[in-house]
């Protein structure tokens, strides 16, 4: 059992150090209200009663210093998606601002007994969940899968019954990792990569935060990612590591993604030091990392470790010449429509895939456009919240009606959960649709 | 290994998007880098070529006649007038017929939110039936709730300055209630989704409410927030509700005329090939003998290098982000180039906040090609400038903003493509 899952009860009594020890105050200096922000936010545009990223962040802000003013529960309605933070022209730290009001809501003013509670808990924790249920993939499946258990859960715990819990992979990504000889069999076929590129010599690694959903549910995604890495020359390392620490971040458990955060800070740091590059295929896993731990955690080697995280398609293309690799190639793929998830965006990674394959002989792809999908990670997965969640994912769904693609592509393992239930695409993610490109063809 | 192409334009807003457009005609193979939103959301959404010649405060009826005027350093003397005509031309089919103004070259008076009258190239078509040339009476609707638009004081302000009609203010309620400082965007969903309330609909309610206080105009302006994804449906709703034209008064920010150009203008990048990459400021770059060699990416604490033949340099100016200044030195941010500016920093700003703030003129010096210069010496010889980045006007006094933006933009854009 790894360190977390051992320490994790869902026991509400926490050690929550005090979060507002950073000084956000030059950010809300920063704001002069122009409203920018308040023209991107999905949830803005289907609840009238949120009041927005810039009362959320530098309002509150300003409120909650002025004396015993409490934060506003409506900033447990943000969705975490940073659109606010991209958008924002004078560079106010807006996904800071959030993280650290819903960290002081949840923490000081929620009921810590409800069961609304208990539910955030689950679903931020979802590392753990994920372990069980992979433990007996077949029995959790059937189970999850039950009328009766949709009812109890819907009832009980306040998870929305019109959705499915995602199938649990009949093997871990982990457990085909080390069935396949770890670490070392990836190093010898990374060298023999290497020598048939004309390598030689070269320094290729890298080590894979797979996170808990390549792990556990879309093990095709990881697999592809190895294969393709590997036959590039990479050799892979896939270290004992802990959640991300998004759903954390999203339920305002920063007391959780804490502990999180300093796991895979030591684990990852020590491998930056030793030469190794970090990348991940899931971009919320990646903009945890790079952005919300030095952002709120001020621990030793975070900034190494931030600097050094990349998106999987985004190290390929900044250090490989992708262009040259695809020159030629032709692929034999459906049509398809790609969806940049907001965490994609709030790093600019979401052109590479279209502007990659725009030339590739057997591939058409088209583009959804500036949308959220509305399931946000955990938000949409909570009973309250899921009329919102289908309502800012409308506009999406629509796109992928409009558009001539028959699949959908897209990085984000909570975009294409969504995508599933709102369009009922099948969904694959640009690793998938690189390594058909690069070592099938 | 660093991404490459033939052309790299630095910045996204009307200049850098004009730029890139421009390059990608001439064939090249074009990115457009962008940190942020550009300042577009702050803006009018009225493109403006020369509103007011320099040291004379009568508004301009052609804005071309003088361009020759001007003084050298100013850059429409650098490119001269038939570039701001091609500029304007590329603008014209970019944007295709959500904006009006191209029939002719004589400045079109357009109603400012706050009842002045401003000299400007090409508007809205939602703002069109606004225009101050136009005798038809007007009223001017005001939404009590929302602030920055003063119907009534407006309306005096004009009927002050001899407009050729009546025009009067009413301030109505909206038919749905918002927090206290709601943005413009709020009321702009509302209508788009069109919710209903007592009465009936937002559209309706709303119309209802100005028919009551409407009388012989045949015209009715509102402030712009007719809507966002839905704009030109709501705008026609209420024309035929309420039997008049029905055109929107520039307000902001966030101005919905600003951001509706900047999607538009994006929609037209993309339609010609531009590649666009945003989300991450350049802040650094590598030259060899006089040429730029690569631009560094910053990426949340990492660099990445992005190379190409040709750069354009369309950062904006102290608001965009492409001028910096600390307590001592004015400087562009980030090829360090010289930005003329007063030893004393008590003289970039005027006592008088609407006075003549030298530093609204910062930019960098250029050639007549558009390099950067130092002195009389270009820095480097494949780096072009476009837009507000560029010293020696003052595009808020003159009324040249997005025309400035869009003459360097196409001169530095073509002729960084045609080099490749
Ligand atoms: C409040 C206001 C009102 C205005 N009203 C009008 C009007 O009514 N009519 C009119 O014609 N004009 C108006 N303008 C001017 C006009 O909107 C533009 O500001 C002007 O044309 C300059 O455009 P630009 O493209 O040069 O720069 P900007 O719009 O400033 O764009 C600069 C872009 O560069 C990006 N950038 C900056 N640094 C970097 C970097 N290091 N790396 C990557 N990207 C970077 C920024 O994110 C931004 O997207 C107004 C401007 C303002 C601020
Ligand atoms: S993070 Fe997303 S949902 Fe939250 S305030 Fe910002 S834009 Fe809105
Ligand atoms: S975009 Fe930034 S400066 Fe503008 S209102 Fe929002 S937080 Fe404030």
């Amino acid at each position: 059992m790894s360190k977390q899952a051992e320490s994790e009860t869902f026991d509400p009594v926490d050690l929550f150090p005090d979060a507002t020890d950073m000084d956000l105050r030059p950010g809300v200096d920063k704001c002069d209200k122009n409203g920018n922000c308040e023209t991107v936010c999905p949830v803005a545009e289907v609840n009238e009663d949120f009041p927005g990223p810039k009362f959320q962040g530098p309002e509150q802000w300003r409120l909650t210093r002025k004396g015993d003013i409490e934060f506003d529960e409506s900033v447990d309605k943000c969705l975490n998606c940073m659109r606010c933070d991209t958008a924002c022209t004078n560079d106010v730290p807006l996904g800071q601002m959030h993280n650290v009001a819903r960290a002081n809501y949840v923490k000081n003013q929620k009921n810590h007994a409800s069961r609304e509670y208990l539910r955030n808990k689950m679903l931020a924790n979802y590392g753990t969940l994920g372990k069980l249920g992979s433990m007996m993939p077949r029995i959790s499946n059937a189970v999850f899968g039950l009328g009766a258990t949709r009812w109890l859960n819907e009832k009980l715990l306040g998870f929305p019954s019109e959705r499915s819990f995602p199938d649990f992979a009949t093997q871990t990504f982990r457990g085909w990792w080390s069935d396949r000889g770890g670490d070392a069999t990836s190093a010898e076929r990374a060298r023999e990569a290497r020598e048939a590129r004309g390598e030689t010599g070269v320094d290729k690694k890298i080590a894979f935060f797979h996170g808990c959903y390549a792990n556990y549910h879309q093990t095709e995604v990881a697999k592809s990612m190895v294969r393709l890495y590997e036959s590039l020359g990479y050799e892979i390392v896939v270290p004992e590591q802990s959640c991300c620490g998004t759903p954390m971040f999203a339920n305002g458990m920063l007391d959780d993604a804490r502990g999180v955060a300093e796991e895979n800070v030591d684990t990852f740091g020590s491998l930056v030091e030793d030469g190794y590059d970090l990348v991940a295929t899931c971009t919320s896993c990646s903009m945890a990392l790079r952005k919300e731990y030095p952002e709120l955690f001020d621990i030793d080697g975070v900034e190494e470790v931030a600097s050094h995280m990349f998106d999987a398609v985004e190290y390929l293309r900044v250090n490989e010449d992708l262009e040259a690799e695809l020159a030629g190639a032709d692929v034999d793929f459906p049509a398809m429509t790609y969806h940049a998830p907001c965490h994609g965006e709030v790093m600019g990674v979401e052109g590479i895939v279209t502007e990659l394959f725009a030339d590739v002989d057997g591939v058409e792809l088209d583009d959804t456009g500036d949308v959220c999908c509305g399931l946000a990670g955990t938000y949409g997965w909570k009973d309250e919240k899921y009329d919102d969640s289908m309502e800012i994912g409308a506009e999406m769904f629509e796109a992928f009606e409009e558009a001539p693609g028959e699949v959908a592509l897209t990085e984000c393992p909570m975009c294409s959960a969504q995508i599933e239930h709102g369009t009922g695409y099948e969904v694959r993610h640009p690793m998938e649709l690189l390594e058909t490109a690069l070592v099938e063809s | 290994m660093a991404i490459e192409d033939d052309v790299l334009v630095i910045g996204g807003g009307i200049a850098g998007l004009s730029s890139a457009i421009a390059a990608a005609e001439t064939g090249a193979r074009t990115r457009l880098i962008t940190h942020k939103q550009s300042t577009l959301g702050n803006a009018s959404g009225l493109v403006d070529v020369l509103g007011y010649a320099p040291d004379d405060d009568t508004p301009r009826a052609d804005p071309y006649d003088a361009i020759a005027q001007l003084p050298a350093e100013h850059p429409y003397s650098k490119v001269g007038a038939d570039a701001v005509r091609e500029g304007l031309a590329l603008f014209d089919d970019a944007v295709g017929d959500r904006y009006r103004g191209s029939h002719s070259a004589a400045n079109a008076l357009v109603p400012t939110h706050a009842g002045s009258v401003k000299p400007t190239a090409r508007y809205p078509r939602s703002t069109a039936p606004g225009l101050v040339s136009d005798d038809r009476d007007m009223l001017l609707v005001g939404i009590d709730s929302v602030t920055g638009f003063d119907a009534p004081m407006a309306a005096d302000h004009l009927s002050a300055v001899g407009v050729p009609f009546d025009v009067r203010g009413e301030t109505v309620r909206f038919p749905k209630s918002f927090p206290q400082d709601a943005d413009v965007t709020r009321y702009a969903r509302a209508l788009d989704r069109d919710e209903s309330v007592d009465d009936g609909t937002v559209r309706e309610v709303l119309a209802d409410r100005v028919e009551a206080v409407l009388e012989d105009e045949r015209r009715v302006g509102f402030p712009a927030m007719l809507g966002d994804s839905r704009h030109e449906a709501v705008r026609t709703e209420l024309q035929d509700r309420l039997g008049v034209d029905v055109f929107e008064v520039p307000t902001g920010p966030p101005s919905l005329p600003g951001l509706r150009l900047e999607d538009a203008l994006y929609d037209a990048a993309e339609d010609a090939g531009v590649r666009i990459t945003s989300g991450n400021p350049i802040v650094d770059f590598d030259a060899d003998g006089g040429r730029v060699q690569q631009v560094l990416m910053d990426r949340l604490g990492s660099e990445v290098a992005y190379e190409a033949q040709q750069y354009v340099l369309a950062t904006g100016g102290p608001v965009g982000g492409g001028i910096e200044s600390d307590r001592d030195v004015v400087e562009e941010s980030i090829f360090g180039l010289p930005v003329e500016h007063p030893e004393d920093r008590y003289e970039w700003f005027d006592d008088d906040v609407w006075g003549d703030h030298a530093y609204t003129e910062f930019g960098v010096s250029v050639d007549d090609d558009l390099r950067p210069v130092a002195g009389e010496e270009v820095q480097f010889e494949n780096l072009r400038a476009a837009g507000n980045v560029i010293g020696g006007y003052d595009f808020a006094t003159e009324k040249s903003g997005c025309g400035v933006s869009l003459a360097t933009g196409y001169v530095a854009g073509s002729e960084a493509g045609e080099l490749t």
